[in-house]
């Protein structure tokens, strides 16, 4: 990676997910590139989830990080290109999810079954045993689920092929 | 190859039918937010509903890039008789079983659809194909969940949706009408086609109810639902159109 391509990445590990914000759009792994118009950088976007809405904001968030760090005219583009799938959170985002008290995915190999979901570890007292009430949650990147040890509530982040 | 007019139109015409399926289907999933039989049905079919808009925005951009208006416009200013949606889509929630019953049958042909369309030749189509894969598991999952539960409930709750399942599955081969350019699509290596995918989804949704007890109704005995991708509707599309377009109708410069 080209040094002040490395920098672009270093920065965005400072601009959080509007949802979450212990983890940075980096770890996420939501960013799939950057681009060079001569000094002005292009970075790309991808999609968690098509129907997202924070996406705008992380495009604006993005682009008030560059603006300020002194780029003149930086530009932010969100596509399909690479496909976003969970396995794509780095390992300090995993814990980053936990930290903010949400179950982090479990890898997977490709495809989900409704087993997958829910052999979950609770973020609370990592206890696995637990039940998943319905994989759909507050928001579309989050499935709900219960802790028989400890007797919690919690939210997973889903993982998605 | 070289792609030709008909190829384009032939393009457009798949964009707008999938386009339009997932954006009155997602319209239709939304009026059960709040109304959901329990807490989690009501936040299964609003995240559905969710999905769906997101999943006809991708598609309606890509539609835009071939020269068709910008999405808010194509979504909030055609007239019933504009729109390629199946009837299957547009039809009223109805009772919670009609509405799972669609679920199941809509989401099943998705599944495949997309599945199909990540070796399109087109590459737009494949790239969000490749996306939507992840989307759609989540949604035919929670049809088979609920396909399997009821069938295992009552005497009243199976009945429920036998009889579900025989109303919405005419409807449900409306998905499969073929449109003017099949040949083009598939010689061009962009989609294989309405029939082939018919095939693969009879097969699929039988095996899924043939699993619980439920009996498909023969496709060869029942009357399929057509003309919605030729923009002919049921009375039913046009005051969606009407409701979901209220707000934009304001104002339509309105900047958010």
């Amino acid at each position: 990676m080209e040094n002040r391509t490395a920098a672009i990445y270093q920065l965005l590990e400072t601009v959080m997910d509007p949802e979450i914000p212990t983890i940075s759009l980096v770890d996420l792994g939501i960013v799939t590139g950057v681009e060079w118009d001569d000094e002005n950088p292009h970075v790309k976007l991808t999609p968690t989830f098509s129907g997202c809405p924070a996406l705008r904001v992380m495009e604006q968030l993005v682009h008030e990080k560059l603006k300020a760090s002194g780029f003149d005219n930086p530009k932010v583009s969100t596509s399909f290109e690479v496909a976003w799938n969970s396995n794509m959170i780095s390992e300090k985002g995993l814990a980053a999810l936990k930290k903010h008290g949400l179950a982090p995915p479990p890898k997977h190999a490709g495809y989900i079954e409704l087993d997958v979901l829910s052999d979950i570890a609770c973020p609370l007292c990592d206890s696995r045993n637990t039940t998943m009430q319905t994989p759909f949650g507050p928001t579309l990147c989050r499935s709900m689920h219960y802790c028989k040890n400890c007797h919690n509530a919690f939210e997973a982040f889903k993982p998605v092929t | 190859m070289e792609l030709t007019e008909r190829h384009v139109e032939g393009l457009k015409e798949l964009l707008y039918k999938m386009a339009d399926d997932l954006l009155i289907l997602g319209h239709r999933n939304s009026e059960w937010t709040g109304l959901g039989p329990v807490l989690e049905e009501d936040i299964a079919f609003s995240s559905m509903a969710q999905d769906k808009l997101g999943q006809s925005l991708a598609l309606y951009e890509l539609l835009h890039e071939l020269g068709e208006n910008i999405p808010d416009i194509v979504a909030f200013t055609r007239n019933d008789n504009q729109f390629h949606n199946c009837h299957l889509v547009e039809m009223p929630i109805g009772e919670y079983d009609f509405s799972l019953a669609r679920h199941f049958f809509f989401d099943h042909a998705d599944a495949i659809r997309f599945a199909m369309l990540e070796n399109s030749s087109f590459e737009g189509i494949s790239m969000v194909s490749r996306k939507f894969r992840g989307e759609i598991k989540y949604h035919t999952m929670h049809a088979d969940v609920w396909m399997k539960q009821l069938s295992h409930g009552t005497e009243e709750s199976k009945a429920r949706m036998q009889s579900a399942i025989n109303a919405a599955f005419p409807l449900a081969l409306g998905i499969f009408e073929e449109g003017e350019y099949e040949a083009e699509l598939k010689e061009a290596g962009i989609f294989e086609g309405e029939a082939a995918l018919k095939n693969q989804w009879l097969e699929k949704v039988n095996n899924e109810l043939k699993k619980h007890g439920y009996t498909l109704p023969d496709a060869d005995d029942v009357t399929p639902a057509l003309g919605g991708r030729k923009g002919f509707h049921t009375e039913h599309l046009q005051p969606l159109l009407n409701e979901m377009s209220e707000v934009f109708q304001i104002d339509p410069g309105a900047d958010w």
